[in-house]
Parts: structure tokens; C-alpha cells; sequence
């Protein structure tokens, strides 16, 4: 990063923090500066700094801490784009290892498995077993839930869960909630949560404080990203909806293998990147279809989102990170 | 040996017959257009059913290919026909008995649609 775009990120974290918001300003600076960026929100406004030098030093104080989300494994797939998604997925956990303060636990949104067998989920476990964070949080993508209808996946990953696999726990004053939106999807349709989660979230959400931090995950985007192709979900402004009273949301989705950040009003939404190939831009390619990409590219185009959270300030912070 | 001989001989005359009568009295006829023999295809191509609306007559079989890198389905909307999920190269065929209109759509993807019209 430039000294200019870092002065530049500067002075919009000073207008932040003088109350002189400038938001479009702010957005504007963030699509210059993509994936290499910590966020961090206070107060739901979410603020930017250059990442890495600034995260170590207050972490591990208190009650704060950090968690790795990490997508879009596809076990199984073994095309073009991706010959050896194995070896990706491991490089993915030993990114994990090596980030200098260790995540409390990992969160999965999505697309375990390519197709759902047994031997893939197996492979998964296996592989995520390596990591420092022994605890995995996961939701289904729609890779995981093919043929039986989510039969295997709940017996494997929903225990603790409800309905179609959602749930939701607390984590040192951050409320999680992972939501399930692969699942009865309609002919013609998006991404879909339905009656029953959406009223199982009112009822979880309602007694919590206006101060919790909220973290959503599920595996589709939560908002429109590109509904030609299926990246969005048709009910997800009514979960939006039960969060509006909240200071702090964050949204984390995976299923569109690249990064994406969109800010509105109290809500953080990111989608982070997969670890088995990358998907094209929206619209710019025939079909979302897996991207082949030069071979000493593909890492450059995988990667793990490391989000800390630092008690006291509201505040959340997303770094994405490329495996390559 | 020799009555068996004769038996095939008997059996195939008359077939003979009725297939040079048939091509004789009707030569735009071929086994294509016989509805128990009808078949179709549809491909999978960049998340989308080729062609998007098939006509075909009672009777067809609709072969489906799909030629993705990602795997997808065939599912009727109005639950008349569901194939199991289908990778890279696999097939799924359905025999259309009624005449009707039947929309399907990709249950993985379901911004992927089509349909096809039994004649």
C-alpha cells in the first residue's frame, strides 16, 4: 500500500473518530484498498486500517480474541481449476498456525464437501484436525446437503443444532448465529432461510442487549451480491430485520469464493474467499462456474478471513489473507 | 436343421414384405417419428438447460448431460420427476407417457430452468 493510500485511510479513521463521518468517502477508499485490510467496527461504523501491525498489540487482553472463517472447501472436486483441493485445504490451516495470535475456534460457512459423501467429510475432519483452533462451527452449503436432503450432514455437524442445522452460542459477549439458507430453495429462486428458522431467530435475538456484537454466518451471501446468478437470499431483509436494534452486526457468507464488502447502516456484510478455486466477478463470465487460473495463481485467489474482536470498543475486525 | 430353417424362413417373408410395403407407401416414415422410439437430448452448459423449452412427442425419452464442472440436478417443479445429483458427464433420462407441460429446474442452483412440452 501506497504512503498516499495509507494517509488517506488516516485521515478518514481521523474523520471517523472526530464523529465527522464521511461514509462515502470511507467506501469509496475501501474499493481501492480490496482484500488487505483489517475492518474493524465501533459503534456499527466501521473503520479501516492498514492490516496486521495494529491487530497484535491489544490482542489477547481482556476478553478479546479472534476466530478464522474459512469457506468453500469442495471436497472432492478435482477439475481444471483445482486439481488437489487437499493440499489447498491444508495450506489454508497452516495459514492458521502461523497467524501470530491464535484463533479461538474456526467457523465453516459452507460447501464442505463437493458432494456430500461420507469420504469427503471425512477428509475435511482429517485435514482441520491439523489446526491450532480445535473447535469448528460449521453450516451447510448446497454442496452438503445433495440427495438426502441434509440427512448426513446434521447427523455429522448438527448435534447441538436446530431444524435444518442452524443455532446459534456466546462467545466471551459476541453472540453467533449460524443460519442454514441452501436448503428447499424454489424453482427460480435465491438462497432461502424460511418461516420456521426466521421465527426460531426472532425468539433468539429478542432478550439479548442493543450492545451485543452480533456475527451472522451462513453460506450464501445475506444480501444481493448478484442475483442473476443465484448470489443472494430471498428472506434475508426479514433476518436483517430482528438485527436492526443491534449497535454492531457482522455478516460473514462464503459460496462466491472471492471477497466482498458492503457496509449498511448497522451491518457488516463480507463474504470471504474459498480454499479450493476461485469463481469469477459477477457478471463476468458465462456462468459462476469454477475459475481456471494459471497455476502459480491459484493461491493468490484462495484464502482464510481472520476476524478479532476487542472488548470494550464494539469492535470487529475482518483480515482477509491469500494462501499464496 | 431343416424345419428350423423353414420356420425362420416363414417367420421373415412376411416381414420383409411388410417393410418394403412401408417404406414403398410411405418413405417420409422413419423410426425417429415412431412416438415409442422418440428420444431428445438436453445439455448442461455454463449453469443453463439447452434448449431451455424441448418439444417432444408422447412417449419421448429426455436424455439429460451435464457437461459443468459443477455437479447439478433435474428436478420437476411439480414433483412428476427428481434425478439424484449428477457430476461432470453424468446422465439423467426421463420417458414423458402424458402429454403436458412439465417445468423443471436445477434444486442446487435453482436460478437454472426449463422445461419441456409433451405433445
Amino acid at each position: 500500500m501506497t504512503d498516499k493510500k495509507q494517509d488517506l485511510i488516516d485521515q478518514k479513521l481521523q474523520d471517523l473518530n472526530n464523529d465527522g463521518i464521511d461514509r462515502r468517502g470511507f467506501l469509496k477508499c475501501m474499493a481501492w484498498a480490496g482484500t488487505g485490510l483489517v475492518w474493524t467496527m465501533s459503534g456499527g461504523i466501521p473503520v479501516s486500517r492498514a492490516f496486521a501491525k495494529n491487530i497484535g498489540k491489544d490482542a489477547g487482553k481482556g476478553g478479546d480474541f479472534s476466530f478464522v472463517q474459512i469457506s468453500d472447501s469442495h471436497m472432492g472436486f478435482n477439475k481444471p481449476a483445482n486439481p488437489d483441493v487437499v493440499a489447498t485445504l491444508q495450506a489454508a490451516v497452516d495459514k492458521i498456525n502461523g497467524l501470530p495470535n491464535q484463533p479461538e475456534f474456526l467457523l465453516h460457512t459452507g460447501d464442505i464437501s463437493h458432494l456430500s459423501r461420507p469420504e469427503q467429510f471425512d477428509n475435511v475432519d482429517q485435514v482441520l484436525k491439523g489446526a491450532s483452533a480445535k473447535d469448528v462451527f460449521f453450516v451447510p452449503g448446497e454442496h452438503d446437503v445433495l440427495d438426502d436432503n441434509g440427512k448426513s450432514y446434521l447427523e455429522r455437524y448438527g448435534k447441538n443444532a436446530q431444524g435444518a442445522g442452524w443455532y446459534s452460542f456466546d462467545k466471551k459477549g459476541v453472540h453467533f448465529i449460524g443460519l442454514v439458507n441452501v436448503m428447499n430453495l424454489k424453482a427460480g429462486g435465491l438462497g432461502s432461510l424460511g418461516g420456521e428458522q426466521l421465527e426460531w431467530m426472532e425468539k433468539d435475538v429478542k432478550h439479548l442487549k442493543h450492545s451485543t456484537p452480533i456475527v451472522v454466518f451462513a453460506h450464501i451471501p445475506l444480501w444481493a451480491v448478484y442475483p442473476e446468478w443465484g448470489w443472494g437470499t430471498e428472506d434475508s431483509a426479514q433476518a436483517l430485520g430482528y438485527l436492526k436494534k443491534f449497535g454492531s452486526v457482522t455478516v460473514l457468507n462464503g459460496h462466491i469464493h472471492q471477497t466482498m464488502q458492503k457496509v449498511e447502516g448497522n451491518v457488516t456484510f463480507h463474504t470471504a474467499m474459498s480454499t479450493a478455486f476461485p469463481q469469477p466477478q459477477p457478471g463476468k463470465a458465462d456462468s459462476p462456474g469454477p475459475m481456471k487460473v494459471p497455476a502459480e495463481q491459484l493461491r493468490t485467489l484462495l484464502g482464510i478471513a481472520d476476524v478479532n474482536y476487542v472488548r470494550g470498543q464494539r469492535s470487529l475486525a475482518v483480515v482477509d489473507s491469500t494462501l499464496g | 436343421m431343416t424345419k428350423k430353417n423353414v420356420w425362420v424362413a416363414g417367420l421373415a417373408t412376411p416381414v420383409m414384405i411388410a417393410m418394403l410395403l412401408l417404406l414403398a407407401g410411405s418413405p417420409s416414415v422413419t423410426a425417429n417419428d415412431q412416438p415409442s422410439a422418440a428420444t431428445a437430448e438436453v445439455k448442461i452448459d455454463n449453469f443453463s438447460f439447452g434448449p431451455q423449452t424441448l418439444t417432444v412427442p408422447v412417449g419421448a425419452t429426455v436424455t439429460w448431460t451435464n457437461r459443468d464442472d459443477i455437479p447439478h440436478t433435474v428436478v420437476s417443479t411439480d414433483g412428476v420427476f427428481k434425478s439424484k445429483v449428477r457430476d461432470t458427464d453424468e446422465k439423467f433420462s426421463y420417458t414423458f407417457a402424458k402429454a403436458g407441460t412439465y417445468p423443471y429446474y436445477c434444486s442446487v442452483h435453482p436460478k437454472m430452468t426449463g422445461k419441456v412440452v409433451v405433445q
